[in-house]
């Protein structure tokens, strides 16, 4: 096995890896689903837009690294750290295939996710940091795509026959208590926007509503009331599933150091 | 409700860029226009094949019966004389 890496975590550095890990994250919980979609069609809309999320991962983490200066690249970065160093929201790092998520739960996270990433890519078209910008800019056509499939899904599904609004109600429950978390600031936020570098996560907040709303309305889908708990997975707290996540997305490269295709 | 038929079944044509034609490149299973086109991108365009998709309705297409093969296209076997290259032209208009 090989040892991790430990990372000299400043304000940007850890600005970059919370976008960067979200990205990564959400693409291996999709990647689960290859192979066991619905339909076939389905399954590769599925694999591609995982794909996107991973392209925009490697291009987060190789600038992450950059900006960290030890050298580690970003097969390193996204592999060998242990679980208190990954930042990405801790709703993307839910089952979506176990533990009594499914189909639903799935395009609801690619909506929700979707509707977070468009305005955090727009905001970062224009930071100070030339290199996020050109990645934003690129994420951004991809984003669009990613809120539009999903956001069609939700609908379908919230105002589709009695059991796919069960589902899909059920499903936004389930997520709802993690939502808190897309626009909960602290001070890598604040250094962030201080520095121009990018938006707080409370910026994001209006422009996600405003996107959500009319979808929810159009599936029928009702949120629930705001509860007191609050995730903490930017902040390198994360949930029970994690650290089964983490062992199986870098079993290879523990195993196996170093190995490239 | 119940899950009812399957989904209907649509032809996918592609164009590859601009000023080409839209050429039949399969088809696929979608509950919906909409959802036809974004299947039809991702199933189909995925390694840069196009920048432009239709997609048709399988049962909008009316198609000539197999069984009527040999009376409607045989006939042509034997008919060179409809092709141009069939004529020799004056040597006045030879770039023709």
């Amino acid at each position: 096995m090989t040892a991790s890496i430990r990372l000299q975590l400043t304000p940007d550095v850890r600005y970059v890896l919370r976008i960067a890990d979200t990205c990564l994250v959400h693409a291996q919980r999709l990647a689960e689903w290859c192979g066991h979609a619905p339909v076939l069609e389905e399954d590769i809309a599925l694999s591609n837009l995982g794909l996107d999320l991973l392209g925009q991962a490697r291009a987060l983490l190789t600038h992450a690294s950059r900006l960290e200066g030890g050298g580690h690249g970003e097969d390193a970065l996204a592999f060998l750290r242990d679980e208190h160093d990954y930042f990405n929201l801790t709703l993307v790092e839910l089952p979506l295939r176990r533990g009594g998520a499914d189909f639903a739960d799935t395009q609801l996270r690619c909506f929700i996710v979707a509707a977070w990433l468009a305005p955090l890519w727009q905001d970062l078209s224009t930071s100070r940091d030339p290199e996020l910008a050109a990645i934003a800019a690129k994420a951004a056509k991809e984003t669009r795509y990613h809120l539009e499939h999903a956001a069609d899904w939700v609908v379908r599904l919230g105002d589709g026959s009695d059991e796919s609004a069960r589902r899909m109600q059920a499903a936004l429950v389930r997520a709802w208590p993690y939502v808190a978390e897309l626009f909960d600031d602290d001070a890598v936020d604040a250094a962030a926007a201080a520095s121009r570098l990018g938006p707080p996560a409370s910026a994001l907040r209006e422009p996600w509503l405003a996107s959500i709303r009319p979808v929810f309305a159009d599936a029928r889908l009702t949120p629930p009331a705001d509860g007191a708990f609050r995730s903490h997975g930017r902040r390198g707290t994360h949930s029970e599933h994690m650290g089964y996540l983490l062992a199986e997305m870098q079993h290879l490269q523990r195993a196996f150091p170093g190995g490239v295709w | 409700m119940k899950p009812t038929a399957e989904w209907p079944l649509w032809e996918v044509f592609v164009r590859a860029k601009a000023g080409l034609d839209h050429k039949h490149c399969g088809s696929l299973h979608a509950p919906d226009p909409k959802a036809a086109i974004q299947l039809a991108r991702d199933v189909y365009t995925r390694r840069q094949e196009g920048t432009s998709v239709w997609v048709v309705r399988s049962d909008q297409i009316i198609a000539s019966d197999p069984a009527d093969k040999a009376m409607y296209f045989d006939p042509m076997e034997d008919k060179v004389y409809r092709h141009p290259t069939f004529y020799e032209l004056p040597k006045s208009v030879d770039h023709m």
